[in-house]
């Protein structure tokens, strides 16, 4: 079984699009929605929930007021800023680290559970789907992404397919190295403009820092050709593979507006021409990953 | 005034506002919270200088003195510590530095040491004080950066901070201690869907919010008729663009080539200031 994650360092560069884009093209795929704080796939591919898991995070201190006698030693021992001065637990910071709990000389503070969202195993019309979502404003998001990607794993045996297709967060950070470590290759999905490229350049040096191999796609080409010379340059010096370029269009908003993929949506005239660029891009994906 | 700008979806125009909105005020600071992928500079161009490190305390054994007991291993929560028959072995990554390790050591066998996960530069300008946090590649630590980071901002001024996308912990503490957040989106499936998930979260954090829609004239309506529905001020419509499109592709503020947006910037900003001390007024 093989695992392929997209990723793009800078936000809104069009993994999500090309995702959908390469499930619909797969024969026999998983697909899994590891972007879980902000995750957008089951916009445009409408899983239907076989299975809903709750998903519990990292503890959190309470404290038993009735115990407390304020004595501070608590919040002088939390790193992180958890205990308010009135010795109340502050949810936002807590990493449920226990050092609170340990350091109580009166027992008043325990580790407790908390539900942090949900994971959910579902079926879409191109395949078997692990996805999630964050409570509002909890925080173990890469091990939320951890716990995905053991979903997908286990849909992808029981249903006897051979690849997952994991549309990965932004940034370089710990969700993002929850979506791509043990991966077999990352396709990461850049634009053109400074923003682009550096961030492009960042998440390479992740991928490479893991010994993942990597090729490039890229998203709006036209939007600034110098820079796409620039990236393309910047890929063969460093012995990486440019998959595939897309031009600027509307077409994915367009699709996206009918929750279908780029390649099931027929509503603009470009619409043949793009869907025909991103199966060559997807054919150059399954050789290199193969 | 403390403001954010933070979106819940990637790729909406956070840095772009964040920019701009910056470079069209008098003496303002800018801090560049998307720590994992940090960007304002290369629309500014500044030369920086190294402010600080960032370091996480990690475990330090002193094998003379440890029994391998194992008691560290079972306390972390992190798995940050591995007691073997004869060896502890230490995974810094995992580490948050909590200390825990060195409190529940019997032997006193643990100390700490720093190790440097990131970086605090930064620039002071005529009119701009800027500084960013870079988290260093393959680290994990992102809410640390961004927390010393936010240690530098003069709390009498004008402070706009730049927070990553997402709504998980680094987008928390970019937003958590600041009194205004402009949430930029676009009106598009997806900007809407993570637009309300960053919404969900602003209110539990109790602070006040407007909305920036971007590419307005891409996508359809519906953000804007959720956000009358729900209250929510539109503070600034910007739409596509070809010019605003090239420059930002070249890494250019648009404010530098197209001053009329300078004025809405202000404007912006004055509206936020309004809504502000209205919005303290009707909360005494």
């Amino acid at each position: 079984m093989k695992q392929l994650t997209l990723i793009s360092g800078k936000g809104g560069t069009g993994k999500t699009t090309i995702a959908a884009a390469f499930a619909s093209l797969a024969e026999n795929a998983v697909i899994a929605d590891c972007d879980v704080d902000a995750a957008d796939m089951h916009l445009i591919l409408n899983p239907e929930i076989i299975e809903t898991i709750d998903f519990y995070g990292l503890k959190e201190a309470y404290i038993d007021s009735s115990l407390c006698i304020q004595c501070g030693l608590c919040k002088e021992n939390c790193r992180f800023d958890a205990i308010t001065d009135d010795i109340k637990v502050d949810s936002f910071e807590c990493e449920g680290c226990g050092v609170c709990a340990h350091i109580c000389p009166e027992g008043a503070i325990t580790m407790v559970e908390r539900k942090a969202g949900e994971a959910y195993l579902s079926e879409t019309r191109f395949g078997p789907m692990a996805h999630a979502k964050l409570s509002v404003g909890e925080e173990a998001s890469g091990k939320l992404v951890a716990f995905v990607r053991d979903n997908s794993r286990d849909l992808a045996e029981r249903y006897g397919k051979d690849l997952i297709i994991i549309d990965g967060p932004p940034g370089t950070g710990c969700s993002l190295i929850a979506s791509i470590t043990g991966v077999d290759m990352v396709a990461v999905v850049t634009e053109p403009s400074v923003s682009g490229i550096h961030d492009l350049e960042r998440v390479l040096g992740v991928a490479a820092h893991f010994n993942i191999p990597a090729v490039v796609c890229i998203n709006k080409y036209d939007i600034n050709e110098e820079n796409t010379r620039i990236i393309e340059d910047y890929c063969r010096d460093n012995g990486i593979d440019v998959v595939g370029k897309l031009p600027f269009s509307r077409i994915p908003t367009e699709a996206m507006m009918q929750e279908k993929t780029v390649m099931e949506y027929s509503g603009n005239e470009l619409s043949g021409e793009f869907s025909e660029k991103l199966k060559d891009m997807w054919r150059k994906v399954m050789r290199s990953l193969n | 005034m403390k403001i954010s700008i933070a979106s819940g979806k990637g790729g909406t125009g956070k840095t772009t506002v964040a920019v701009n909105l910056a470079l069209s005020l008098k003496d303002a600071q800018l801090f560049d919270c998307d720590v994992e992928e940090p960007n304002c500079n290369l629309f500014l161009g500044y030369d920086l200088e190294k402010v600080e490190d960032v370091n996480v305390l990690n475990p330090v054994i002193d094998k003379d003195k440890c029994d391998f007991c194992g008691k560290c291993s079972e306390f972390c929560q992190f798995n940050a510590l591995a007691v073997l028959p004869e060896d502890v072995m230490i995974f810094p990554k995992l580490c948050h530095g909590c200390g825990g390790c060195s409190i529940v050591c019997p032997n006193e066998a643990i100390s700490e040491v720093g190790r440097k996960v990131g970086v605090i530069e930064g620039s002071v300008n005529e009119g701009l004080v800027f500084y960013q946090g870079m988290l260093n590649i393959g680290e994990l630590m992102t809410s640390l950066v961004i927390k010393v980071l936010q240690d530098h901002i003069d709390t009498n001024g004008i402070a706009i901070i730049d927070a990553p996308p997402g709504t998980a912990c680094s987008f928390i503490a970019s937003v958590k201690n600041v009194d205004y957040c402009i949430l930029v989106t676009e009106s598009t499936p997806f900007g809407f869907h993570d637009l309300k998930l960053a919404v969900d979260v602003i209110r539990t954090l109790g602070i006040q919010f407007g909305v920036v829609v971007n590419l307005c004239d891409i996508g359809d309506n519906r953000v804007e008729e959720y956000c009358i529905e729900e209250g929510i001020p539109v503070l600034m419509k910007i739409p596509y663009d070809r010019e605003i499109a090239r420059l930002y592709s070249q890494g250019i503020p648009f404010v530098n080539e197209m001053p009329e947006w300078k004025e809405r910037f202000v404007k912006l900003f004055r509206d936020v200031t309004s809504l502000y001390e209205m919005g303290n007024c009707s909360e005494q």
